[in-house]
């Protein structure tokens, strides 16, 4: 008996266990949740890597050494999304790993990326991944704080003082509320009204009803994504408020407009990236030139309208072989200290100047101010 | 001295954890051991409930999410040590058990599955929306356990991934042993008794609805114990560990492996915790192919993988 349960357990053991795959190549390691609850983020991101990956093989690679990519689905758990980064690192022996679609995946990450020296390159939206900064994690996405940055700069501008506030209490929506409670006084504006709703909830007018009638409410902010935002818009034209209404960047994609209907999506403002309005671009922008070609091939690709997520990807990559062909070499040391040299890299989110105190490296000038006109995405300036 | 199965299973074990690292091609084989070991002591903890005592928990993993979050909370609001925060989970993770427990084993039935069920999807919900004490779904940081650090001063420097292996495989036989010890002595009889029939274990004196509770408190301290381990392990914690999908996973790594022997659990935990490492490849079907293999054994191996090879292998012996 022994001898057969010993048997069979080391032959799983070892059924598993790959190839060791030749060095001539750079190895770049993905543990991304293209499946499971966070797939709407996780499932163009994953696309974007091979496809990236596919394009730059195709001309070449860098230097001539093309690169291999090691991709792992996480399903959004970051047990998993730790146990894969260890495989990444020990068993596939990665230079560099990018991922962790939700903070939970990326906070799982990072140690273990911490812990063996290898750069680490986060996509996921909160401020504790770099925040402490750590010396091997680097992040792409802009944090929620700065969305409630950018919107009340635009409340300001607009003379607004008294807003109302229905935030989703979903990961997304609760930790932008707590962001823009804490930044919201620097801008001389006061949260008359905050409410929550469940992101499961399939109406939203009763608290609605609360922040209009709430004395002085001037305009209404939205923290939240998935379907939330969308039924909330559709519920605030049903009442006919007609002040205006602000919605985060978790939404920033033409999925929200299909959703909340061209209507009652009219006039809505968000903080977004250039990545939706490619073609309103000034031709000087730096961005440009990047984003229209992400766009097209993305597009032409996967037949499926570009969003902000997979964009979040494009960057890690576009962040992490500008360090290798930097750096000349594929030591993950060097690669973690060219990744802290780059500077004025346009991505699809923004312009990337990182540097050893900031690992995000994008300032409030990486989101524009989007207006919803007529079904389509309008810069305001 | 005479080969009890007990003893066979805790040598078949202890030869297990120390001798597989020789077939280690790579450091990483390291953390999935340390893994299957975690899932193994949850596991255990469903041979005691549902294999010996015949009672089904559909929210394990909620007692998993108690002892996880003991470890994370404990040291940070009440300064003591993780290791500590181990047990205050498990007593937590006990006396709930027992609360809930008690008034619902009076009864006969599937009961235990139904309360079980909304108590896992209460603990989870606490753990994603008091956010203020929890950090709600973004999870929280676990302190260092500091047991790698006293074992270096002493002259034993092991890696992270070591350390997490051999600790947790400890924990494991720890843990088939405890089971094992109770499957033979009069209360294990006495849970035996009455999952074979209540009524027949009444009319010999068994106390029934104690017995259960007994079981299912004992069950639940192995659950919080596995999350405390996860938790230390990984440093890092989200309400997952609480989620509805770990308590079914838990109840089927069980029952693939075979719910009434403890070496048949494990080795179901072993291959359900393998599986997604092996089927990378097509993760997508990865529930597709779990589901077909859960059916494949429900209708042709009923015992459990293991029990039933070692049947076939024994009579062709014969």
């Amino acid at each position: 008996m022994t001898k057969t349960t010993a048997g069979a357990l080391c032959a799983l053991l070892t059924a598993f266990s790959l190839a060791p795959a030749a060095q001539a190549e750079i190895r770049l390691g993905a543990s991304i949740s293209a499946t499971g609850p966070a797939a709407f983020l996780g499932d163009p991101e994953a696309k974007t890597l091979e496809l990236l990956v596919e394009e730059l093989n195709a001309k070449g690679g860098i230097d001539g050494e093309k690169i291999k990519l090691v991709l792992y689905d996480d399903g959004g758990d970051p047990n998993k999304a730790r146990t894969f980064a260890t495989r990444l690192i020990e068993d596939d022996e990665v230079v560099a790993i990018i991922g962790g679609t939700t903070t939970g995946a990326s906070m799982s990450i990072l140690a273990v990326a911490e812990d063996a020296e290898v750069p680490f390159i986060s996509l996921a939206g909160a401020i504790e991944i770099i925040k402490p900064v750590r010396p091997f994690v680097f992040k792409t996405p802009h944090t929620d704080r700065m969305a409630c940055q950018k919107i009340f700069e635009d409340m300001q501008k607009r003379g607004f003082t008294k807003i109302g506030m229905i935030s989703g209490t979903d990961g997304f929506g609760a930790s932008m509320q707590a962001q823009c409670k804490d930044v919201v006084g620097d801008y001389g504006i006061e949260i008359v009204s905050d409410e929550t709703y469940n992101p499961t909830d399939a109406d939203m007018t009763a608290q609605l009803t609360k922040i209009r009638n709430a004395s002085g409410v001037q305009a209404v902010l939205n923290p939240g994504f998935g379907q939330g935002p969308s039924i909330v818009t559709r519920n605030y034209r049903q009442l006919a408020i007609d002040l205006p209404l602000y919605q985060s960047h978790g939404v920033a994609s033409n999925g929200f407009i299909e959703l909340a209907g061209a209507q009652a999506a009219e006039g809505v403002r968000l903080p977004g990236t250039a990545l939706l309005v490619a073609d309103l671009l000034a031709e000087e922008d730096p961005q440009r030139e990047v984003v229209v070609a992400y766009r097209d091939a993305f597009e032409e690709k996967t037949k499926t309208p570009v969003g902000t997520f997979g964009g979040y990807a494009h960057d890690a990559f576009l962040i992490f072989t500008d360090a290798v062909a930097r750096a000349g070499s594929t030591e993950p040391g060097d690669i973690r200290d060219a990744i802290e040299a780059t500077a004025g890299l346009a991505g699809t989110t923004g312009i990337y100047n990182f540097s050893a105190e900031d690992h995000l490296g994008l300032d409030l000038s990486a989101f524009r101010m989007l207006e919803i006109k007529n079904g389509a995405w309008t810069l305001v300036e | 001295m005479k080969m009890t199965p007990k003893l066979a299973t805790l040598l078949i074990l202890a030869a297990l954890v120390l001798l597989a690292p020789f077939l280690f091609p790579s450091n990483f084989y390291y953390r999935v051991g340390a893994l299957i070991f975690v899932n193994s002591i949850a596991v255990t903890g469903i041979v005691i409930l549902t294999g010996y005592a015949g009672q089904i928990s559909l929210g394990h993993a909620g007692f998993a999410g108690i002892g996880a979050y003991a470890c994370a909370l404990a040291p940070a609001h009440f300064g003591i040590h993780p290791a500590l925060a181990v047990v205050l989970g498990a007593a937590i993770s006990a006396l709930l058990a027992w609360l809930v427990g008690r008034p619902i084993l009076r009864l006969k039935g599937y009961y235990l599955g139904v309360a079980t069920l909304g108590l896992g999807i209460l603990i989870s919900m606490m753990l994603n929306n008091e956010r203020q004490l929890t950090r709600g779904p973004d999870g929280i940081e676990v302190p260092e356990l500091g047991l790698r650090a006293l074992l270096k001063g002493w002259g034993l420097d092991l890696t992270n991934g070591q350390f997490w292996y051999y600790f947790c495989g400890l924990c494991m036989i720890l843990g088939a042993w405890l089971a094992l010890n109770l499957h033979n002595s009069p209360s294990g009889r006495a849970l035996r008794a009455l999952h074979g029939s209540e009524v027949a274990a009444r009319t010999v004196g068994v106390d029934v609805a104690r017995m259960k509770l007994q079981a299912f408190v004992i069950s639940a301290v192995y659950a919080s114990v596995s999350g405390s381990l996860l938790a230390l392990q990984n440093k890092f914690i989200t309400p997952d560990v609480a989620g509805f999908m770990h308590s079914i996973e838990m109840v089927t790594m069980a029952v693939l492996g075979g719910v009434g022997s403890v070496l048949g659990a494990i080795f179901g935990a072993a291959i359900l915790t393998l599986l997604p490492q092996v089927l990378t490849v097509f993760a997508e079907y990865e529930q597709l192919v779990l589901g077909l293999v859960m059916m494949l054994v429900m209708i042709f191996l009923r015992e459990g993988l293991l029990p039933s090879i070692l049947r076939k292998l024994r009579r062709k012996g014969e």
